[in-house]
C-alpha cells in the first residue's frame, strides 16, 4: 500500500525550464526541424527564398529615380551596374504619381481631394473607435499632421493650406472635448464631400440637407400615429418632392445672392485612386444599410417581400459585376425616361451599391441566423415592436457577429472598383496605367506602375482586414 | 448519492503499481505549470484530484496519456515509460481510457460507430465482435436503445455516458476523468456519477479530476489536493475532509464546501 | 347546461388595416405589390419609348446572322462565316473551360497551401501567410494583366530559339530554349505545347468517349476494390493493403487503350520564323488561367484553414486518447467534419471564379462576355438583347451551382434534436 498521507510544508517556487527546452535552439528544433518532413519543408522554403531574393534584389537595389524615359533609365542602370544588370525604373512613378492618385484633377485644386480624404478619417473615427476618445483624437491628429505635410510639399496656395489645416484642427478640438458631437460630422460628411470634390455652390449640399430635414420633420409628425413604416414612407415622399420641385428654384434664388462656391470639376477629370475611393466609399456606406434591409426582407414572414428580396439577391449574386457595370453604362439609358442624362460615375456608384448590398445581405442574414432565438423572444416579451427590437437588440448583436464577413465584402468591393476601366472610367489599375504606357517615353514599362498600384491597394485592404481582426478581438473580450 | 449502498468492499486495491510518476516537471514556454510531481497509483485505486482552477490538475492527468508532454522527470504507466517513442505512446493509450469535460463524441458517427471506431482501427477487431462489445458496454451505461442515434440527438448526461462506454470498449486498465460532470445540468450529474461508481465497484483504477466532493467521500480511497502546479496534500477522504492539515487545503475546502 | 356565449366579434374598421396584425401584413404587401408593378410598368414604358426613339425593336434574329469575326481559341469548329449564335456558344465554352480547369487547379493548390499554413513549421506557415495576404489584398485584375504582360512582353520571340550552324560552330547558345526536354516553347506569341495525336482512332469520333468510358470504369473498379477491402476488414479486423492494386486499376487500362489507339505526341518545331505543329495556347488563356488559379488558391486556402480549425481540438484529443494515430484521426474524424464546413463556401468560391472569368476581356480572351457581350454587341448594336441574354446565361450557371450546393448541404446535415 502506498503511503496515503502527505502534506507539503513549503510551496515550491517556479523554476526556469532547462536550457535545451528554451531559447533559440529549442525554438528551431520545435518549429523548423521537428521531424523529417518538416526538415525537408524548411530546407525547400529556404532554398525558394534564396532564389527569389537572388533574382530580385539587384533589380530593387539598382532603382533609378530620376530619368525622363524608359530608355534613359536603362542607360543609367547599364552605366552604374554593367550591361546585363536590371534595375527598377521608379522615375515613372516620380513623374506620373499624380495621375495615379488624382487622375486628371487640376493640380491647383489637389487640396480639395486631400482635405476630403482627411475628413473621411474624421468621419470614420467615431465609428471605428467608438469607445476610446484617445484613439479618435490620435487618429485625427496623425491625419492632420500628414495632411499638413503633404499640402506643404505640394506647394499649395497658403489660403487653402490654412483653411484645410484649420478645419482639421477645429475638428481635433471637438474630438478631444466632445467626441459624441463628432457623429454629426459623420452624418454631414457625404454632402460636403461631394461639394468639395465636384465644386459648385455651397448652397447645393445645404439645400439637399434641407430635404433630409424635411424627411425628418415629416417622420416626426406622422410616425407616432401611423407607425414606423408609414412614417418613413411619407417622409421619403416628402423629401423627394422637395428635391424634385422645391430645391431647384430655391437654389436658383439663393446662390447668386450669397455666392460661396468652389471651382466646379467635371467627372471626366476624376481618375486614379481618387476615383477608386469615391466609388468605394460611397458604395460601401450606402450598401450596408441597404443590405441590412434586404436581409430583414429575406427573413420576413410576408411572402411578397420575401420573394422580392430573394429574387433581387439571387439575381445580383448570379451575374458578374462587369455585366452590372455594362448595364450602368449601356442599358440604364433605356430604362430611364428619354433625355435624362446621369453622370457616369453616379450610374456606376448606384449599380456597384446594389451589387454590394446583395452580398452584404447574405452576410447579415448569416449573422441574424446565428443569433439565438431567445433574443427575439425576449424582445417580444418586453413589448418592443418590430423596429425597436431590431434597432436595440437584434441588429447590434447580429452585426457584431457579421463583422468579418462585412469587412471582407468591403475589401472585395474596393478591389472591384478596378473594373470600372471597362466602362471607360480611369481607374488606377488599367485606366491610368494604359495612359502612362501609351506615352512614347514609357512604352514597355510594366513592373513599376503595377507594383505601385498594387502596393497602395495592399495597404488599404490589409489595413481594413487588420482593423476587422482588431474589432473581432475587442468584441470577443466584451462577451466574457 | 445512490439509493443502493455503495459496496466499498468490492473496491479492492492491489499491490501492483499502475502509474508511477517521479520528479515530473512541465513548462508551457517559460511558465512552470507542473512542479516536482511525485505520485504512485496502485491498481484498483480510485484517486480524486481537486484544487483551484489553474492548479494544473487537468494538465497532470493529460500527461499520463501523453496528450501533453512533460519536459523533466519520469512517467511509467503499466510498466511502459512515456517518452517520445511512438510505440510506447500507442501502448499506453490503448491501456488508458479518458473521459473529457465536453464529451468530445464524434458528431458525424452514430453512437455505435463512435464506440466501435477505435477497436476496429486500433485493435483490428472484426466489426461484428466490436459491435457486440459496444452493445455490452452501452447496456452497462444503461443506454443500449440509443445505439443508432447521433450524438446531437442525445442529452448531455446521455452523451457523457456514451463517452464512458466508448473508452471502455478499448478495455482499458486505467480510466482518467477530466471534470466529467462540470458541463452537465444538475439532474444529469447523478446518472454519470452512478456509472462511475459501478465502474469503481468492478475494480477499475480511476483518476478523477472533479469538484464532486460527495463522490470523493463515497468512492475515493485517496484525495489529492493540488495548487500552483504541485501536490499540496493527499490523504484518505475521511481524514482529508475532516482534518485538513495545510492552510491552503483548509481555504479551498471552506470555499467548496461552505455553500 | 348553458354554453358560454361566444365573444363578440369586433367590428371591422378601416384603421384595422394598419393596426391589426392580421390585416397589417396584407396591407403592406398589397401596397408593395402595387408600387412594384407601377415601377416595373414605368421601366417598361421608358424602354419602349427609348427604343422607338432610336428606331430599334427587340429582336433576337441577329443570332442567326453571319458573325464575321475570328476567335482564336475555339473548342469546336468555328469560322468567321458562322453565326453570332455559334460565336456565343464558343464564348460560353471558353468560359466553361477556364472555369472548370481553374476550379480544379485552384482547389488542389489551395488545399496544399491551406494545410501548409496550419503546419507547425514556422517558416513554411509564415511564407504561406505572406502568399495568401499578398494575393487577397491586391485586385485580381492586376494579376491577370501582370501575368499577361510578362508572358507577352518578356517571353522571347520565336526566332530567338533558332540554332544555326554558325552558332553551333562557335559554341554560342541560342537566346531562348525550350523547356521540359524540348517539348514546350514559351514565346511572345503564345505557348507551344505538344498536341495529342492518335494513329488509329476509333471511327465516328468515339476515341474521346472511349477514353472517358475506360476512366469511368477504372474508377468504378477501384471503388469495388476498396469496398471489398472494407468487407475483409469488417470480417477479420485486418485491412489488406490496396494501394498498389489501386494504382494498377486506375492507370493501366487507360494507358493500354491509348497505346492501342496509337497515342503519340506531336512536338512543336521551329520551322522558318515560327513554331509549327503542336498546340498553340494564346497568352490570354494562360494569363487568365494562371492568375485565377493563383488568386483563388489563396482564397480557398483560407477556407480550408478555417474549416479545419473550426473542428474543436477536443475531437482530435478524444481520437488520440482512444489510440488513433494522427493520420487515421485526420481521415476518419477531422476531414469528414471539416468538409461539411469547407464545402459550402468552397462552392460559392467556384461560383465567383466562374464569374471572374469575364475579366478575361482585359487581355482579349474571348469568353461569353467577349463574344456575345462584346464584339457581337458592338457589331449588331443590339445592346439590350445581348446583355439580357448574357445575364440570363450567367444566372442559369450560378443557379445550377447554388442548387448543387443546397443538395450537398441537405445530404450531409448533421442530425440534431
Amino acid at each position: 500500500m502506498s503511503d496515503t498521507n502527505f502534506v507539503r510544508t513549503e510551496m515550491l517556487p517556479p523554476v526556469a525550464p532547462p536550457v535545451s527546452q528554451r531559447g533559440l535552439v529549442r525554438w528551431l528544433r520545435e518549429n523548423l526541424f521537428s521531424g523529417p518532413l518538416n526538415t525537408i519543408l524548411s530546407l525547400l522554403a529556404v532554398a525558394a527564398l534564396y532564389y527569389l531574393i537572388k533574382a530580385s534584389l539587384p533589380w530593387w537595389l539598382n532603382g533609378v529615380w530620376t530619368a525622363s524615359s524608359l530608355r534613359e533609365c536603362r542607360d543609367i542602370v547599364a552605366a552604374n551596374a554593367g550591361p546585363d544588370a536590371t534595375g527598377a525604373c521608379w522615375a515613372v512613378i516620380r513623374e506620373r504619381w499624380h495621375q495615379f492618385l488624382f487622375g486628371f484633377y487640376l493640380p491647383e485644386l489637389w487640396w480639395r481631394p486631400m482635405l476630403c480624404f482627411a475628413l473621411l478619417f474624421v468621419a470614420l473615427a467615431p465609428v471605428l473607435y467608438s469607445d476610446s476618445r484617445r484613439n479618435v483624437a490620435l487618429l485625427i491628429g496623425v491625419v492632420t499632421a500628414l495632411l499638413a505635410l503633404c499640402l506643404l510639399l505640394l506647394d499649395t496656395v497658403v489660403l487653402h493650406l490654412v483653411v484645410s489645416v484649420g478645419v482639421m484642427l477645429a475638428l481635433l478640438a471637438v474630438a478631444w472635448t466632445a467626441p459624441r458631437k463628432l457623429l454629426w460630422v459623420t452624418l454631414l460628411y457625404p454632402f460636403f464631400a461631394v461639394w468639395l470634390l465636384w465644386g459648385g455652390s455651397v448652397w447645393g449640399p445645404i439645400t439637399t440637407l434641407l430635404g433630409v430635414g424635411v424627411m425628418a420633420i415629416a417622420y416626426r409628425l406622422v410616425a407616432p400615429s401611423l407607425g414606423v413604416v408609414m412614417g418613413s414612407s411619407i417622409g421619403f415622399v416628402a423629401a423627394c418632392l422637395w428635391w424634385l420641385f422645391a430645391q431647384g428654384p430655391l437654389l436658383a434664388a439663393v446662390a447668386p445672392a450669397l455666392p460661396f462656391d468652389l471651382q466646379p470639376v467635371t467627372s471626366d477629370k476624376f481618375g486614379g485612386f481618387l476615383l477608386a475611393f469615391v466609388i468605394g466609399v460611397s458604395s460601401i456606406s450606402i450598401s450596408l444599410p441597404l443590405g441590412i434591409l434586404l436581409a430583414l426582407g429575406r427573413r420576413s414572414d410576408m411572402l411578397l417581400i420575401k420573394t422580392l428580396s430573394v429574387g433581387f439577391i439571387e439575381f445580383v449574386r448570379g451575374v458578374p459585376l462587369i455585366t452590372m457595370l455594362f448595364t450602368a453604362s449601356l442599358l440604364l439609358q433605356y430604362f430611364l425616361p428619354p433625355r435624362t442624362n446621369f453622370d457616369l460615375i453616379l450610374r456606376v456608384v448606384i449599380l456597384v451599391t446594389l451589387f454590394s448590398a446583395a452580398y452584404n445581405a447574405e452576410v447579415v442574414r448569416g449573422g441574424l441566423a446565428a443569433l439565438p432565438r431567445g433574443q427575439y423572444e425576449a424582445a417580444d416579451a418586453l413589448g418592443l415592436d418590430y423596429w425597436q427590437a431590431q434597432r436595440l437588440i437584434i441588429m447590434p448583436q447580429a452585426l457584431k457577429i457579421s463583422i468579418p464577413g462585412i469587412v471582407s465584402t468591403f475589401i472585395g468591393l474596393f478591389k472591384d472598383t478596378t473594373l470600372v476601366s471597362f466602362v471607360g472610367l480611369n481607374d488606377p489599375l488599367k485606366g491610368i496605367t494604359q495612359i502612362v504606357r501609351a506615352d512614347i517615353n514609357w512604352k514597355g514599362i510594366y513592373w513599376e506602375p503595377y507594383i505601385f498600384v498594387g502596393a497602395i491597394f495592399f495597404l488599404a485592404c490589409f489595413g481594413m482586414s487588420r482593423y476587422s481582426m482588431y474589432l473581432e478581438q475587442k468584441l470577443k473580450t466584451d462577451h466574457r | 448519492m445512490a439509493k443502493t449502498a455503495i459496496d466499498r468492499s468490492k473496491m479492492q486495491v492491489s499491490d501492483e503499481i499502475a502509474i508511477q510518476i517521479t520528479g515530473m516537471n512541465k513548462w508551457y514556454g517559460s511558465f512552470h505549470v507542473l512542479r516536482d510531481i511525485n505520485m504512485t497509483v496502485n491498481k484498483g485505486e480510485r484517486i480524486v484530484i481537486c484544487g483551484p482552477s489553474g492548479s494544473g490538475k487537468s494538465t497532470l492527468i493529460r500527461c499520463i496519456n501523453r496528450l501533453e508532454e512533460h519536459q523533466q522527470g519520469q512517467i511509467i504507466v503499466d510498466g511502459t515509460e512515456l517518452t517520445s517513442d511512438l510505440k510506447n505512446i500507442d501502448k499506453v493509450r490503448s491501456e488508458v481510457g479518458m473521459v473529457f469535460q465536453h464529451f468530445n463524441l464524434f458528431p458525424h458517427l452514430t453512437i455505435l460507430e463512435n464506440c466501435t471506431l477505435a477497436p476496429i482501427w486500433v485493435r483490428k477487431t472484426p466489426k461484428a465482435e466490436a459491435e457486440e462489445t459496444a452493445m455490452h458496454f452501452l447496456r452497462k451505461v444503461k443506454i443500449p436503445e440509443q445505439a443508432h442515434k447521433y450524438p446531437g440527438q442525445l442529452s448531455g448526461g446521455q452523451q457523457q455516458r456514451v463517452a464512458i462506454a466508448r473508452s471502455l470498449c478499448m478495455k482499458p486498465r486505467i480510466m482518467l476523468f477530466d471534470e466529467p460532470t462540470s458541463a452537465l445540468d444538475p439532474e444529469m450529474i447523478k446518472e454519470v456519477l452512478d456509472t462511475m461508481i459501478s465502474l469503481a465497484e468492478e475494480g477499475m483504477t480511476m483518476l478523477c479530476v472533479t469538484h464532486e466532493m460527495g463522490f470523493a467521500q463515497a468512492v475515493a480511497n485517496r484525495v489529492i489536493f493540488m495548487d500552483q502546479g504541485q501536490i499540496v496534500e493527499q490523504n484518505e477522504p475521511r481524514e482529508f475532509f475532516n482534518n485538513p492539515q495545510s492552510d491552503r487545503t483548509k481555504l479551498f475546502l471552506s470555499q467548496i464546501l461552505g455553500h | 347546461m348553458t354554453l358560454a356565449p361566444e365573444p363578440p366579434k369586433p367590428q371591422f374598421r378601416l384603421s384595422m388595416l394598419i393596426y391589426d396584425t392580421r390585416y397589417r401584413a396584407v396591407t403592406i404587401q398589397v401596397i408593395v405589390l402595387l408600387l412594384t408593378l407601377a415601377f416595373v410598368g414605368w421601366l417598361v414604358n421608358n424602354t419602349i419609348e427609348n427604343l422607338a426613339a432610336k428606331d430599334k425593336d427587340i429582336n433576337f434574329s441577329f443570332l442567326w446572322n453571319r458573325a464575321g469575326y475570328d476567335i482564336d481559341q475555339q473548342l469546336i469548329p468555328y469560322t468567321n462565316d458562322s453565326t453570332h449564335g455559334r460565336a456565343a456558344i464558343i464564348g460560353l465554352l471558353n468560359t466553361l473551360v477556364v472555369a472548370v480547369i481553374g476550379c480544379a487547379l485552384s482547389t488542389v493548390l489551395g488545399v496544399i497551401i491551406g494545410v501548409l499554413r496550419l503546419s507547425k513549421n514556422w517558416l513554411v506557415s509564415r511564407l504561406m501567410t505572406v502568399y495568401i495576404e499578398m494575393f487577397r489584398n491586391v485586385p485580381l485584375l492586376l494579376w491577370i494583366i501582370l501575368v499577361f504582360v510578362i508572358f507577352s512582353e518578356i517571353a522571347p520571340q520565336p526566332k530567338d530559339f533558332k540554332i544555326t550552324p554558325e552558332m553551333t560552330a562557335q559554341g554560342i547558345a541560342p537566346k531562348a530554349s525550350m523547356i521540359f526536354d524540348n517539348s514546350v516553347a514559351i514565346t511572345n506569341r503564345g505557348t507551344n505545347i505538344p498536341s495529342v495525336l492518335l494513329e488509329n482512332p476509333l471511327p465516328f469520333h468515339l476515341s474521346g468517349w472511349a477514353v472517358l468510358a475506360v476512366i469511368a470504369a477504372s474508377v468504378f473498379a477501384n471503388r469495388m476494390l476498396l469496398r471489398r477491402a472494407k468487407a475483409v476488414q469488417e470480417a477479420t479486423g485486418n485491412r489488406p493493403a490496396t494501394w498498389w492494386q489501386s494504382i494498377l486499376i486506375l492507370f493501366v487500362p487507360t494507358f493500354a487503350l491509348l497505346i492501342a489507339m496509337g497515342f503519340h505526341l506531336e512536338y512543336p518545331e521551329l520551322k522558318g520564323f515560327n513554331f509549327k505543329g503542336g498546340l498553340n495556347i494564346a497568352h490570354s488563356f494562360t494569363a487568365l488561367l494562371l492568375a485565377l488559379v493563383l488568386y483563388y488558391a489563396s482564397v480557398i486556402a483560407e477556407t480550408v484553414r478555417s474549416g479545419i480549425q473550426a473542428i474543436s481540438r477536443g475531437q482530435s484529443e478524444a481520437a488520440f486518447a482512444l489510440g488513433l494515430r494522427p493520420g487515421r484521426t485526420m481521415s476518419l474524424i477531422i476531414l469528414p467534419q471539416a468538409l461539411r464546413v469547407i464545402i459550402p463556401p468552397l462552392i460559392s468560391q467556384y461560383l465567383s471564379l466562374t464569374k471572374d472569368t469575364s475579366l478575361g476581356i482585359a487581355v482579349s480572351y474571348l469568353d461569353l462576355r467577349g463574344t456575345l457581350g462584346g464584339i457581337t454587341l458592338n457589331q449588331t448594336g443590339r445592346e439590350l438583347e445581348c446583355m439580357v441574354l448574357m445575364m440570363l446565361i450567367y444566372l442559369i450557371i450560378s443557379l445550377i451551382i447554388s442548387a448543387l450546393m443546397n443538395l450537398y448541404n441537405a445530404s450531409v446535415k448533421l442530425k440534431e434534436r
